[in-house]
């Protein structure tokens, strides 16, 4: 298939030369996949699917793939320091931590039939591992995949003007960000950004159910309490925290997409508004229930 | 009082302040034992820093390899978090007993994060019933780790603080203490420092 308009290269040229504008009278918009919205309800949103032929990448800890709740990935990497510079390399697919195979887990549990590949970002608590999310998060984006699970944030404000400028990249590229909220009394990033879908935790245990905040920057909130999550070994534990609000979001995503191959960012974020379980269609007007 | 005593004052406040927020905590969430780990700047290893309940005997000093148990997931993604059902898993309880001494049912914990850094982690082992909730006990720990952060920041900067000014002793000669000054006057017509001239106006005014 011919590379789609937003995943083409940018123009190299002066910004504004020449103009973004195009004279339409003269020349006709070019052609390009369209997923029309209709009236949205759950069966239409997702229906059946399953996440086929949707591409997620695991931005985490690393994920174990040999673990029954994982169910195989597509490609293990990790961010490599061979001195000068990082760079994104293939590595077993293991997880010493345990963190990405959980949120891995989680996806698949809600689209079983979803591609994932992991990329290692995080290690430990050390500082300087910003720098390896926004290599990871970059190749990532770069790599043309259909969603990102970010079951982290940085509160460290160096990245903040790149996190900014790759999340907007991601947005235009049609690579949906999903972030889980920080419930943490600091500023911290990219889960407040407008670009990207961010998530906190409801308490409820259906892994389906999932709310619209009006009152953003969380703008879902998702299963995260006692949430049956992979631990190594093949084995599960029950955890709590946004970290596992996220994948469900992910996993809901994939599903989407899936069954709508088009749909833009924003278009998949007003799908995710309209099928949440707190907005309903009242006279042809969705709104949140009060 | 001279300045190493004064530092070693602010280290005995962190001790005390670290120890108070895991007493806190303990009693707060009525739990088994609560720790408070830092992470070491050098092997990003994770060590118990203060402990109330079981282990507290023996536990401070303890190190973990970074990324490890539960606390290395906090430490690594920021985010806090509970992990029940843990002693469920023969590994685990067998990787926890060897290193604690204890296996616990319910692990929670949160990041502390001090100027834009992890650097440590709360956690409380086996609270009480949950009668608050879930999302309501991790949120009151993260508060915890906050305020923690935020009397370690304190600390911070006042130790900052004393090594950049020399303390100048109370009862030290002002004899001595002028003809140091003295010294470091710039000679062979070299300007001082407008703002050390002003203060040694003010310094004459108040000798007076």
């Amino acid at each position: 298939m011919m590379q789609p308009p937003w995943r083409r290269e940018q123009r190299e040229h002066f910004p504004g030369v020449p103009a973004w504008s195009l004279a339409t009278s003269r020349l006709a918009p070019e052609e390009f996949g369209v997923s029309r919205l209709e009236d949205v309800t759950r069966e239409w949103a997702w229906g059946d699917a399953d996440g086929a032929g949707v591409r997620v990448c695991v931005l985490d800890t690393g994920v174990e793939a040999g673990h029954p709740r994982v169910g195989g990935l597509e490609r293990s990497l990790v961010v490599a320091d061979d001195g000068a510079d990082l760079t994104v390399v293939d590595c077993d697919p293991v997880d010493p931590a345990g963190h990405g195979t959980a949120c891995a887990g989680v996806i698949r549990s809600i689209a079983p039939a979803v591609s994932l590949t992991s990329v290692r970002v995080l290690t430990d608590g050390r500082s300087g591992s910003g720098a390896a999310l926004m290599a990871g998060l970059r190749w990532a984006v770069e790599e043309g995949f259909d969603l990102v699970n970010l079951s982290l944030s940085t509160t460290r404000s160096q990245f903040l003007p790149v996190l900014h400028e790759l999340a907007d990249r991601a947005y235009f590229r049609r690579c949906v960000l999903v972030a889980s909220a920080h419930n943490m009394p600091v500023v911290s990033f990219p889960w407040t950004f407008s670009s990207v879908i961010s998530v906190a935790s409801h308490d409820e245990p259906d892994p389906m159910t999932y709310y619209y905040n009006p009152a953003p920057p969380a703008e879902f909130y998702a299963r995260g309490v006692r949430v049956p999550v992979a631990w190594p070994g093949g084995r599960e534990i029950r955890s709590t925290g946004n970290s596992f609000a996220a994948p469900h979001i992910t996993g809901i995503c994939a599903l989407i997409l899936s069954r709508h191959r088009w749909l833009t960012p924003f278009q998949l974020k007003s799908v995710l508004y309209l099928a949440a379980s707190n907005v309903v269609v009242s006279e042809g007007d969705a709104h949140v229930r009060a | 009082m001279s300045v190493h005593e004064r530092r070693s004052d602010s280290e005995i406040t962190e001790r005390r302040l670290l120890q108070s927020t895991v007493e806190v905590a303990r009693h707060v969430f009525a739990s088994a034992a609560a720790s408070v780990f830092l992470v070491d700047q050098e092997t990003g290893d994770l060590v118990f820093e203060a402990v109330s309940g079981e282990g507290e005997q023996h536990l401070v000093g303890t190190r973990f390899p970074a990324g490890t148990g539960i606390a290395g997931w906090v430490a690594a993604s920021g985010q806090p978090m509970i992990a029940d059902e843990a002693a469920a898993v023969p590994q685990f309880a067998h990787d926890a007993a060897e290193s604690t001494g204890y296996v616990p049912r319910s692990i929670m914990a949160a990041p502390v994060i001090l100027q834009e850094n992890c650097i440590g982690v709360l956690e409380v082992l086996d609270r009480s019933a949950d009668w608050r909730g879930d999302l309501a006990d991790v949120d009151l720990l993260a508060l915890l780790a906050a305020q923690a952060a935020y009397g370690l920041e304190l600390l911070l900067r006042l130790r900052r603080a004393e090594t950049a000014v020399p303390a100048v002793p109370g009862d030290e000669d002002v004899h001595v203490l002028l003809q140091r000054i003295s010294d470091r006057v710039p000679r062979g017509g070299r300007a001082a420092d407008p703002t050390a001239l002003k203060l040694l106006a003010v310094a004459e005014e108040l000798l007076h």
